[in-house]
């Protein structure tokens, strides 16, 4: 086709990603070095309060917001280099608190606190979810026909459900003596309080995550499954395999390509965590990066969002992403290269 | 003796089963469990004992409740609703609608059975219990508690229809644009096998990973100063794009555009390339040949890609909490709003109910379309 055509037909495409993904990329990188403040000026006021024969007068400096002529805040825009990085990293405070080999200490650094727990909910859930997919998978495989039908459709209820919404769910069964909450207590016959404290939330948020992705595993591997060679199959039964070794050298080497789809796409979106936080109204305790860039950006009492440590934290948070997206781009380019 | 061997034993078989009896508990009980809570009163919905979750005494002490007739009538008109739309109406619609005008006759089908459905719920079964209630003796008297004060106080107190206009209005635009921008780039990207085109996909790719979090810092200053930007452009009238509906569905159209390019590319590999070839043998333009013979056959990839647009739209919590003000705001945000706001049970039942309410629509689109969605949880995966 020719290019021009080709353009046609992708150009609407690309000017909304070029609009709408490059150009804020590129404006959170100017952000992230610059600050934007109303211009602060001193000036003396003189306050008179009321007194008994003769007023109280005091004179004081106070700095004040500029205004301009219609009113309004003068702001500024200055180059401060690397200090919003500095303000989320918090290297001091980090090197201080390794230096007395203090994790606690460590660990009461946002951004520090948000990367452990990000990193942790990542490699855990990411396990777990091939686990629990990949038995699903098989087992909804060897069930009769009829079953499959009903079957998926349920497992396809957690993974289509609101994000907000499901970890909302699964919060109203632990809250305060909720129905799961005291199963376990009854169970282990003692006081439970899950979100009394960071790690019992932490279990929860990861629970769910599995509960939530699981399905979207169990569906591709299940696809999969579907096109084992059953030839081979038979010849692996014929050789004496084992069930255990028929899965482990035909059907898992089969699977391999959708693996690592699944865990490719599981990485990215577990990366961003951050409806758990908001479900389980965690922020108490655990947070995660994307949370912070949110935090940040969200107004505070004072109605300021602070914007440029927002880029900053948003900035941190893509490294992860790059060094997570380098193997599978180098694979790409070299099938591309070879396909050539 | 292969399919012998093959076979699994006793043994297996049964782990197998409950094994999968199991997950379907396990993934239907939290969305079981909050539909029941929010029929309930405060006490009944948090309470410890299941028994009383299910059952209701206090919510039945406070007189409201169903008798076991209302809950056969309950049974039997979802039943015939149910396998009227499975079993009748495609029938039907495949019979009645002419042939161009299949989707038109669906609408039509499903908005009758709807109204049906009101009628029966809210029109005869009333009529029919309290008619033949009392008869009945002890059939007739209340055994659960069940209330629908929560739904009253969320869709008519806390204003939670307009919530979900917004909600409906920013999905439907988000689903609207991304597919007609998607399909056109989805075609052009499959039927080019140029180096730029390759690294349109790269670079997609890339974009599909970012956190939304990362554009939204980057939006924000922009969005909210846009009155002052635009004014050079527009005059004094210049608009503030914050808390526009509008401005949402732009960031959300493109937020999702990077993932329906790459799946309506795979979709449109699919169809042969000889298909378009024969179309401009015959004298079409690629636009023509697009539109008259490419589009009539790629409906179930597109219908596919529009349900995942309309999950992300419907779903989204971030963009739209940080991009809408209160009075645009989307069912998501406001319910964790209510959540995390409120303090009493009561206020917590409610937003029980108001989660239950977001959750109805998504159940129903499992429903209708269970197989469009396996088929397009795979289509990534297959070329991926």
């Amino acid at each position: 086709m020719p290019f021009k055509t080709f353009a046609a037909f992708v150009g609407p495409s690309i000017f909304m990603m070029l609009l709408f993904i490059a150009f804020p990329l590129a404006s959170v990188f100017s952000q992230s070095f610059h600050v934007t403040q109303p211009v602060y000026e001193i000036v003396e006021v003189e306050t008179c309060t009321p007194g008994f024969l003769t007023q109280t007068c005091i004179t004081e400096e106070k700095s004040v917001p500029k205004l301009d002529e219609n009113g309004e805040l003068i702001k500024i825009r200055r180059f401060v280099g690397l200090q919003s990085y500095a303000n989320v990293l918090e290297l001091g405070r980090a090197k201080e608190a390794l230096a007395t080999g203090s994790w606690q200490a460590f660990q009461n650094i946002d951004f520090w606190k948000a990367l452990r727990f990000t990193l942790t909910f990542t490699l855990i859930t990411l396990p777990l979810v091939l686990g629990v997919g990949l038995l699903i998978a098989l087992v909804i495989n060897n069930a009769s026909a009829r079953v499959r039908g009903p079957v998926i459709f349920v497992s396809l209820l957690p993974f289509i459900i609101t994000p907000v919404i499901g970890a909302l769910s699964i919060n109203w069964l632990f809250r305060g003596d909720g129905i799961l909450t005291a199963t376990l207590e009854w169970w282990l016959a003692r006081d439970i309080a899950m979100f009394a404290q960071a790690w019992t939330i932490e279990i929860l948020m990861m629970l769910y995550r599995v509960w939530h992705v699981a399905p979207f595993a169990a569906i591709v591997f299940y696809a999969g499954l579907q096109t084992v060679n059953q030839d081979s199959l038979e010849s692996a039964v014929i050789d004496g395999a084992s069930r255990w070794q028929r899965l482990r050298y035909v059907v898992i080497p089969h699977l391999m390509p959708l693996i690592v789809f699944v865990t490719m796409i599981h990485l990215m979106d577990s990366y961003r965590v951050f409806e758990e936080v908001v479900g389980f109204s965690s922020q108490g305790h655990v947070i995660s990066l994307q949370w912070l860039t949110y935090d940040f950006l969200i107004p505070d009492q004072a109605g300021n969002r602070s914007i440029s440590r927002a880029s900053a934290s948003a900035m941190l948070t893509m490294i992860g992403i790059v060094l997570l997206l380098i193997a599978p781009l180098r694979r790409t380019w070299r099938e591309h290269k070879g396909g050539h | 003796m292969s399919a012998k061997s093959m076979q699994p034993s006793f043994g297996l078989k049964l782990a197998s089963g409950s094994f999968l009896a199991f997950w379907c508990l396990v993934a239907a009980f939290p969305i079981f469990w909050i539909l029941v809570m929010s029929f309930k009163s405060p006490v009944d919905a948090f309470n410890e004992s299941a028994l009383s979750v299910i059952f209701g005494p206090s919510t039945l002490a406070t007189g409201k409740g169903v008798s076991a007739l209302d809950i056969l009538l309950l049974i039997g008109i979802v039943w015939l609703t149910a396998w009227i739309t499975t079993k009748r109406l495609p029938n039907l619609v495949r019979s009645y609608a002419p042939a161009g005008a299949q989707a038109i006759g669906w609408g039509i089908g499903v908005l009758a059975l709807a109204v049906m459905f009101l009628v029966l719920m809210l029109g005869v079964a009333p009529w029919i219990t309290s008619s033949l209630g009392p008869s009945l003796g002890p059939l007739g008297r209340d055994i659960i508690g069940f209330t629908t004060e929560h739904y009253t106080t969320v869709w008519v107190d806390r204003g939670f229809s307009r919530n979900f206009q917004n909600s409906l209005l920013v999905t439907a635009g988000v689903v609207t644009i991304s597919l007609t921008v998607g399909t056109l780039a989805g075609y052009g990207l499959a039927r080019s096998g140029s180096n730029l085109a390759f690294w349109i996909l790269i670079v997609a790719l890339v974009f599909r990973a970012l956190p939304p979090s990362v554009l939204v810092a980057g939006y924000l200053p922009v969005v909210i100063n846009s009155a002052e930007w635009l004014a050079p452009l527009l005059g004094e009238n210049a608009p503030t794009l914050y808390g526009k509906p509008w401005t949402v569905i732009a960031v959300l159209v493109a937020i999702n555009q990077p993932f329906t390019i790459w799946m309506l590319r795979s979709f449109f590999q699919n169809i042969p390339a000889e298909l378009d070839e024969a179309a401009r043998v015959d004298g079409c333009s690629h636009f023509q040949a697009f539109r008259r013979v490419i589009m009539p056959v790629m409906w179930p990839g597109v219908i596919t890609t529009g349900l995942f647009s309309f999950l992300l739209g419907y779903n989204d919590f971030l963009v739209t909490s940080l991009l809408l003000d209160a009075q645009n705001q989307t069912m998501v945000p406001a319910i964790a709003g209510m959540f995390n706001m409120e303090t009493t049970t009561t206020d917590q039942v409610v937003a029980v109910a108001a989660a239950v309410s977001i959750t109805a629509p998504l159940f129903l689109l499992v429903m209708v379309f269970q197989r469009q969605i396996v088929s397009g949880l795979t289509a990534g995966a297959v070329k991926g």
